[in-house]
């Protein structure tokens, strides 16, 4: 996503630059020249890679076997098999969340145009203040989403919140946003895409500066005007940006959590949240077993159907992007 | 959103990681062991803030007596304090003493994670008849007690002396009855100003559906732990007593009371009354607005009089390194003389002998109300795993408190559910 020297550049995949940092030589190199180059190569990525593998890797395995185990209270634990995936299939809980999240991510691709489209008007040239607005659109990315959800939840009050507040001036009657079946997942989305725009925004501003001008240039000569210029160069020359940042996206709604706990309500008194059915995620009924009803191994189970679901869904994203992603 | 998912999956590697090494728990037994002239220090934990000055002097007072043996207070907010106590419990780093509930007692006495503390009762000859024999009945498991009561409390209707004045309404009579107080909520509630006469909060049954359930006479397990009670029709028409003040709008609607907690509603002289605990008086006497305006009054008479009692104990770990020192420090916290201490910080101290003096250190309000309240007492309906079916009283009644079920309904597949839970333990 750097800056180019302006010429048409191949595919810029990653990947494609040597690994060593080496200019390559034409032909090939004695054997062991190669040997000693791999084992550098491997060397420098081991702290990172050990981190990974310790860290990441090994508890989703562990969680993987977790997940065929029934566990006690204070630990200990015995092979079920595949009951707990039995149970999966049948629990209305496990349905209703996967649903929600699944709708909940839906809706959170809403941000990737909106970001798309202030990234565009960000980028105008001649526009004063961008260091400004830029700040005020990543702010919300650097404050803790605790804090976020608890200004939220403020604002969000039926009876004392400002968004009613200001909702009575022009007559309306807003409802209890969070607590309301019918406009709690709406309001929590909302909460999600407002707190993640900034990050998309940064991404597709550096997307966007990475198109080369003389584009924009030529199809001004051409007679293109702003909108013009930005369905036919900027939308096209953006989607690999685009696709990054729907799979980041995806990856991060379906793992949505702290949002959710911290705004509806959390642990057992969130479930008195008449919304909640509407609102739970697999991830927060993934806590409540683990941490509030002791069903680990259960809980295991859930985190391998989400794991099972994010993968599926990135593979499809993968496969899709040929429909719309233009590399160049 | 992510990090915090893998944080989570990332604990629950850790702890299962952990919980392949901890040894098994010692169980009774080994005292004397520790010490032996060396340095020794114990750990305590607790959830309460406003208790922390005076857990960490006492702990001081215990040093004088006990030169080698210091106490570091572990102060864990209340809403990750069992989180955090299962885990450390599971990892084999348990604190040496601890506070427990009533909820969890149970789970840890079941699992052999508490030391049973007959032993020394007897060794010591401590006098339990200085404790209401329902919270010794809470902390013994099997026929052998495993805490000592800390504190305990009672409830009460809190009320807005300034809202009650101002719409020319009586105070709560000392003997009165469910339709006086229906009555008096009708007569507080004031759509206009935004006023109810009470809030029926579904979230704490200690305050609210547990004593009304006891009133009508009904009960949410029978006594042998085995069955639940929420398909009684008593049990039923202690539920409606809340359901039927929200229908009456004489009380805000569960969306309400998710957005705005009926304590702040309160706190904001939005509600008249609050059924509240003990435990509340220490809040109120330093909160500006309901330190001169509120009282306590009983809790009104259904059927019968009730109301639930609970209290927190002193327990020791099975794992500790320290038993004598751990059983001597509890045995202490367990003294009149800790008892006044804690007192004066907020909870009202369990130890007879100790309570009146609690009553007179918040003058403002008629304390003895829930002094008075222990001779009617019932205990805190609990089992082995509390929290599993506590998830499913609120999964069913939330859809009897908006209305979208009748009580009976909600809570017939409660207790359906609850003696599915009840029968897997």
């Amino acid at each position: 996503m750097t800056s180019t020297d302006g010429q048409e550049s191949g595919p810029r995949r990653a990947g494609s630059a040597p690994a060593s940092g080496g200019t390559r030589p034409g032909g090939r190199r004695p054997r062991r020249d190669r040997v000693s180059e791999a084992l550098w190569g491997y060397a420098f990525i081991a702290p990172a890679g050990l981190g990974l593998a310790v860290f990441h890797l090994w508890p989703v395995l562990q969680t993987g076997y977790f997940s065929f185990t029934q566990w006690g209270v204070f630990g200990g634990h015995t092979w079920t098999g595949l009951d707990n995936y039995h149970r999966l299939l049948t629990d209305p809980e496990v349905a209703r969340s996967l649903v929600n999240t699944l709708a909940y991510t839906a809706l959170g691709l809403v941000g990737i145009p909106l970001a798309i489209v202030f990234a565009a008007l960000l980028n105008r040239e001649g526009l004063r203040g961008t260091g400004v607005y830029r700040t005020l659109f990543f702010l919300p990315v650097v404050t803790m989403p605790v804090a976020v959800a608890m200004v939220w939840r403020w604002l969000y009050n039926g009876e004392y919140g400002l968004v009613n507040h200001v909702l009575a001036l022009v007559g309306i009657d807003g409802p209890h946003w969070i607590a309301d079946p019918d406009t709690a997942l709406f309001a929590l989305a909302a909460v999600g895409v407002w707190s993640g725009l900034g990050y998309n925004l940064i991404i597709f501003l550096a997307g966007i500066q990475a198109i080369p001008k003389e584009f924009y240039d030529a199809a001004a000569i051409d007679g293109a005007g702003p909108v013009r210029q930005f369905f036919r160069i900027t939308l096209p020359l953006l989607s690999p940006t685009a696709f990054f940042v729907s799979v980041i996206s995806v990856i991060g709604s379906l793992q949505l959590f702290d949002l959710v706990y911290v705004l509806a309500g959390s642990g057992l008194t969130g479930r008195a949240n008449p919304a909640f059915p509407r609102i739970q995620t697999v991830v927060q009924l993934f806590y409540d077993r683990a941490f509030l009803t002791d069903d680990r191994g259960y809980a295991a189970a859930i985190v391998m159907m989400l794991l099972v679901i994010i993968v599926a869904l990135t593979a499809l994203q993968f496969r899709m992007q040929k429909r719309w992603v233009h590399y160049g | 959103m992510g990090k915090a998912a893998r944080w989570c999956a990332g604990a629950l590697g850790v702890v299962l990681t952990l919980s392949g090494c901890s040894g098994g728990g010692t169980g009774a037994g080994g005292v004397g062991s520790g010490g032996k002239g060396g340095k020794v220090e114990l750990s305590y934990a607790a959830w309460d803030n406003n208790q922390k000055k005076v857990l960490e002097q006492l702990g001081r007072e215990f040093t004088g007596t006990h030169p080698n043996v210091t106490v570091k207070v572990q102060l864990t907010p209340w809403t990750e304090y069992f989180n955090k106590l299962k885990t450390s419990v599971t990892g084999g780093s348990a604190p040496d003493v601890f506070w427990m509930n009533g909820p969890y007692f149970r789970l840890y006495a079941s699992n052999g994670v508490i030391r049973p503390l007959d032993k020394e009762v007897a060794e010591d000859k401590v006098d339990l008849s200085v404790y209401p024999k329902a919270l010794i009945d809470l902390y013994t498991y099997e026929g052998e007690l495993y805490g000592l009561p800390k504190d305990m409390d009672t409830i009460g209707v809190w009320y807005n002396k300034a809202l009650f004045d101002a719409r020319g309404v009586d105070h709560p009579a000392p003997d009165w009855t469910w339709s006086d107080f229906n009555r008096t909520a009708a007569e507080l509630t004031d759509p206009g100003k935004g006023v109810y006469g009470v809030a029926a909060q579904l979230t704490s049954f200690q305050e609210y559906q547990y004593n009304t359930i006891a009133q009508a006479g009904g009960y949410v397990i029978s006594p042998d732990g085995k069955k639940s009670g929420y398909d009684q029709p008593e049990t039923i028409k202690g539920l409606e007593f809340w359901t039927d003040l929200i229908e009456k709008k004489h009380s805000p609607d569960l969306q309400t009371m998710t957005d705005t907690s009926p304590l702040q509603l309160f706190e904001a002289g939005k509600l008249a009354m609050y059924w509240g605990g003990s435990w509340n008086a220490g809040e109120f006497s330093a909160n500006e607005y309901t330190k001169d305006k509120v009282d306590v009054a009983p809790l009104p008479r259904g059927e019968k009089r009730a109301t639930v009692i609970h209290g927190v104990a002193n327990v020791v770990s099975a794992t500790t390194e320290h038993p004598r020192e751990a059983w001597e420090f509890v045995e202490f916290l367990g003294s009149e003389r800790a008892a006044l201490a804690i007192g004066r910080s907020g909870p009202l101290p369990a130890r007879d002998g100790t309570r009146q003096a609690w009553v007179k250190d918040h003058p403002r309000f008629a304390l003895t109300t829930f002094l008075d309240a222990v001779d009617y007492a019932v205990p805190f309906p609990v089992s082995e795993n509390t929290a599993a079916w506590n998830e499913a009283e609120l999964t069913h009644l939330t859809q009897a408190w908006t209305g979208e079920r009748t009580v009976g309904e909600a809570s017939a597949e409660l207790a359906r559910a609850m003696n599915d839970l009840l029968a897997r333990e």
